[in-house]
């Protein structure tokens, strides 16, 4: 394990959990995913924005459960036994997001990773840090934690002044 | 001093470190040019609580340099003055002071008057040199009866002049000589003094004058101590004769009367090899080291941290006993006997187990009433009123964590009853009172709450000066309003009536202050008042904060908790019993119309019954008000471990929290007062 840091640090390369959203491949830092989990019953929060779809009981912490497929309008919606829950922890939240499937961890050097482009893609450039490249695939990387900070996310209270820090 | 009230100064002490190291917390972090209006007003709540405390416990020299301090921090959050830089430096400074004076009241370590003196001085120059004739901490150290080997005793002659009621008063002297007497070799003579010879004698009444003589190494702090509650400071002079051990030296009489006593605490002893006061003593966590004391007890003392691990752990055990029980339910009672009796007795252990554990948190409510007795005497005595305090149901037991934050709120109560709600003898007699009032804190459990009670029997509030108290404030008011909603005003922050400030009250930081904390234990006050008869403050806290009881129901396909206190009846609606009211809909209930609210309807819940006569209506008590519930069935009845949603998420309006059901779910847990204000809000439709 030391090793494995230790010739992380020397070629600067960093681990990213792959998913996908439809039909875009994203890649978020694998050191904020506390667990992947599949879909369970969820209880539904009242008043709460759409791609909230609730809360979960993870072995006695309450969790919130955020669909990015209803958020960002991208996938089909469906729920069965193939869906993913990837549970994060950012913010000092545990959060836990629904995406179409979790391919693979990869590892990026920083020469690997291109500055994000103008266009759209379905996640908000603002919350993308690059695109990176393995394989031949391309690989959008989100900056999660500001993501889900957002105040069109809702998810904490006074998120409205995270936003604009986060904006600034 | 006994042990008891050693106890209280330890928490006196705590909180103090407390409030010390959150006003630097902020001090440190706030911005001179564009300070934070609430910043300030905990900063200057810190203070005042310290002061207060400081004050009750006799600590005079504290007291005053806080006084100092918060007078400037009050005219900086009027905005009367800008905050400043220096200004910030100076409140930091008095705050190490007054760390140091903490210090000294609690570990004897030595107390530089200087340092203290230097602070209020800054202070007081920045506030513009108006009030440097206000006592200033005395450094003339020359006083002090220093003695500076421990081993030396002193004379000390002590003259104990009662007042003529101390008997009436129940006191009794008898231990006062023992406790006397176990410091050193005490010698006592009385003398008698009956005024007008035997005819106006009266034998209830001391007449009697005590001159002691007391050879002891006790300091004379320790002296004072035993007189603590007995004697007032002017009715018991201590004479320092002759430090024993200087037998050589000329009579010099250094003598200090108590009435002066601050010069004479803690003398700080000029050895040279002991260095008098280190500044990195007055970082939040120096005060961690206490001299070690050597009895033994029968109680441990474990981190709050970990009975609180336990209390999570036992809340995990309730759960999965839970969904044990649900999965035990689809065995066949006659085949699975041995399995059905192993769950009962399961159930009934963790039970047993929970009340156990959830018993290591609960004190008796005693712990902060005994501290008022001490508080009403002083105060009465310094107000020139004649009040006398009863305490019901101490035995009363709650949730430590809630003992410890509502110190602060009942001690602002009872003050501002003695302040403001009982009168002065005189005005007591004109109306034709008992010149002595009586103020009566009592403690009850309730249900799943705790209610505890501040009730004079003074003026009552004053509408009239609280309405035009409120419109000078700029609240919006009415002569329509009702006194409910009146009295509810003294809760907005800076809010007095008082004529002047004094150091007892009339800043205005009181009500909101107790709101404050009482809301945060989930807790609310409410007040009643009758005018010439005085008036009463409720507090209402929840048992405790991690487990209730519930009754769990069905709407639609969600399940909800609705905590088991605030359920009055359930009934199953007849239609004639519905009737619409400008689009609400009432439910009749023994001929009251009761509003209903439709839990669907609030939180949007599809497929849930419509037809009120299908349903189930609960009649909840929501804040004092009744209000009829619609759900869909009534499940079971279930002790329910409440989880935090903020944890993760955010607030969920209506709610109290959530928790898990035995299957694993999560069900959220009504809050009903709170759900009552969101269907208020809400658009009807």
């Amino acid at each position: 394990m030391e090793e494995m840091t230790s010739t992380m640090a020397e070629d600067g390369a960093r681990e990213y959990l792959t998913f996908t959203l439809g039909k875009e491949e994203y890649g978020m830092d694998i050191l904020k995913v506390q667990e992947i989990r599949g879909y369970d019953a969820v209880t539904s929060i009242a008043n709460a924005p759409q791609f909230l779809k609730g809360v979960i009981n993870l072995r006695g912490v309450i969790v919130p459960i955020i669909d990015m497929r209803i958020k960002f309008n991208l996938g089909t919606v469906a729920y069965d036994e193939f869906t993913v829950v990837i549970i994060i922890n950012v913010l000092g939240r545990v959060i836990g997001m629904v995406v179409d499937g979790v391919s693979d961890v990869v590892s990026l050097l920083p020469d690997q990773i291109k500055p994000p482009p103008e266009f759209g893609t379905g996640i908000d450039t603002q919350y993308i840090t690059g695109i990176g490249t393995t394989n031949g695939q391309m690989l959008i990387l989100a900056d999660i934690e500001k993501l889900m900070g957002g105040a069109d996310m809702q998810l904490v209270e006074n998120s409205a002044e995270n936003h604009l820090d986060l904006a600034a | 001093m006994s042990a008891d009230l050693s106890q209280f100064f330890q928490v006196f002490f705590e909180e103090s470190t407390e409030h010390l190291a959150e006003m630097e917390r902020i001090l440190l972090s706030i911005d001179p040019h564009a300070p934070d209006e609430e910043e300030l007003h905990a900063v200057f709540r810190a203070a005042h609580s310290i002061k207060g405390g400081a004050a009750t416990f006799g600590f005079g020299d504290m007291a005053a340099t806080t006084h100092t301090l918060e007078s400037l921090l009050d005219r900086v959050r009027h905005h009367e003055l800008g905050l400043t830089a220096e200004m910030v430096d100076a409140f930091l400074e008095t705050k190490d002071a007054i760390a140091m004076l903490l210090a000294g009241h609690r570990d004897k370590t030595p107390v530089d008057e200087a340092v203290v003196a230097s602070a209020c001085n800054k202070l007081k120059s920045i506030e513009g040199g108006e009030s440097h004739s206000s006592p200033e901490p005395v450094t003339d150290s020359a006083e002090a009866p220093a003695t500076d080997s421990p081993d030396a005793t002193t004379e000390y002659r002590i003259v104990f002049t009662p007042p003529a009621d101390l008997f009436k008063r129940g006191v009794r002297v008898e231990p006062l000589f023992d406790e006397l007497a176990s410091l050193g070799e005490l010698s006592v003579t009385a003398e008698v003094a009956v005024p007008d010879g035997f005819d106006g004698y009266d034998p209830e009444q001391c007449y009697l004058c005590w001159n002691m003589t007391l050879n002891s190494t006790a300091q004379l702090e320790e002296l004072r101590d035993i007189f603590m509650f007995v004697a007032d400071e002017d009715e018991i002079v201590i004479q320092l004769v002759k430090p024993a051990d200087l037998h050589h030296d000329p009579p010099t009489v250094p003598e200090t009367n108590l009435k002066n006593s601050e010069s004479s605490r803690n003398p700080a002893p000029e050895s040279p090899g002991r260095r008098l006061y280190d500044r990195d003593e007055t970082a939040p966590n120096a005060f961690g080291r206490r001299p070690v004391d050597g009895t033994e007890s029968s109680s441990i003392r474990v981190g709050v941290s970990k009975v609180d691990q336990l209390i999570n752990q036992m809340g995990e055990l309730v759960i999965t006993q839970a969904m044990l029980a649900q999965t035990a339910q689809q065995f066949d009672p006659v085949l699975y006997e041995s399995l059905h009796r192993g769950m009962e007795l399961l159930q009934r252990n963790t039970r047993d187990l929970q009340e156990s554990v959830m018993s290591i948190r609960m004190m008796p409510i005693s712990f902060i009433f005994s501290r008022f007795p001490r508080l009403v005497h002083d105060l009465a005595a310094k107000l020139g009123k004649q009040a006398e305090l009863k305490l019901v149901g101490e035995t009363t037991e709650l949730d430590k964590g809630l003992i410890e934050k509502l110190a602060d709120p009942l001690t602002h109560l009872v003050r501002n009853s003695l302040d403001h709600g009982i009168e002065s003898p005189e005005e007591r007699r004109q109306a034709g009172k008992q010149p002595n009032g009586t103020i009566t804190l009592r403690a009850a459990q309730t249900g799943g709450r705790i209610v505890i009670e501040v009730i004079d029997d003074g003026a009552g509030l004053n509408r009239t000066r609280i309405l035009q108290k409120a419109s000078e404030n700029g609240l919006a008011v009415s002569d329509e309003m009702s006194d409910e909603e009146v009295w509810q005003l003294i809760f907005a922050p800076g809010f007095s009536t008082a004529e002047k400030v004094t150091d007892v009250s009339g800043r205005g930081v009181g009500m909101d202050v107790v709101m404050k904390n009482v809301q945060a234990m989930g807790g609310r006050v409410s007040i009643s008042s009758e005018s010439g008869r005085g008036s009463r403050v409720l507090v209402s806290l929840p048992l405790t904060l991690a487990i209730l009881d519930g009754l769990s129901v069905r709407v639609g396909s969600e399940t909800f908790i609705v905590p088991l206190n605030s359920i009055i009846e359930s009934l199953q609606p007849q239609l004639d019993d519905i009737n619409a009211v400008s689009g609400n809909t009432t439910v009749r209930v023994r001929g009251e119309y009761l509003p209903l609210l439709r839990l669907n309807e609030i939180y949007s819940i599809k497929g849930a019954v419509d037809q009120p006569e299908q349903a189930v209506v609960m009649i909840v008590d929501a804040e004092g008000e009744q209000v009829a519930l619609l759900v869909d069935e009534l499940l079971n009845q279930h002790q329910v471990v409440i989880k935090s949603l903020e944890t993760n998420y955010r607030k969920v309006d209506g709610t109290a929290g959530a928790t898990i059901m035995g299957d694993g779910h999560v069900a959220l847990i009504l809050d009903v007062g709170d759900l009552v204000h969101l269907w208020r809000k809400a658009p009807q439709i």
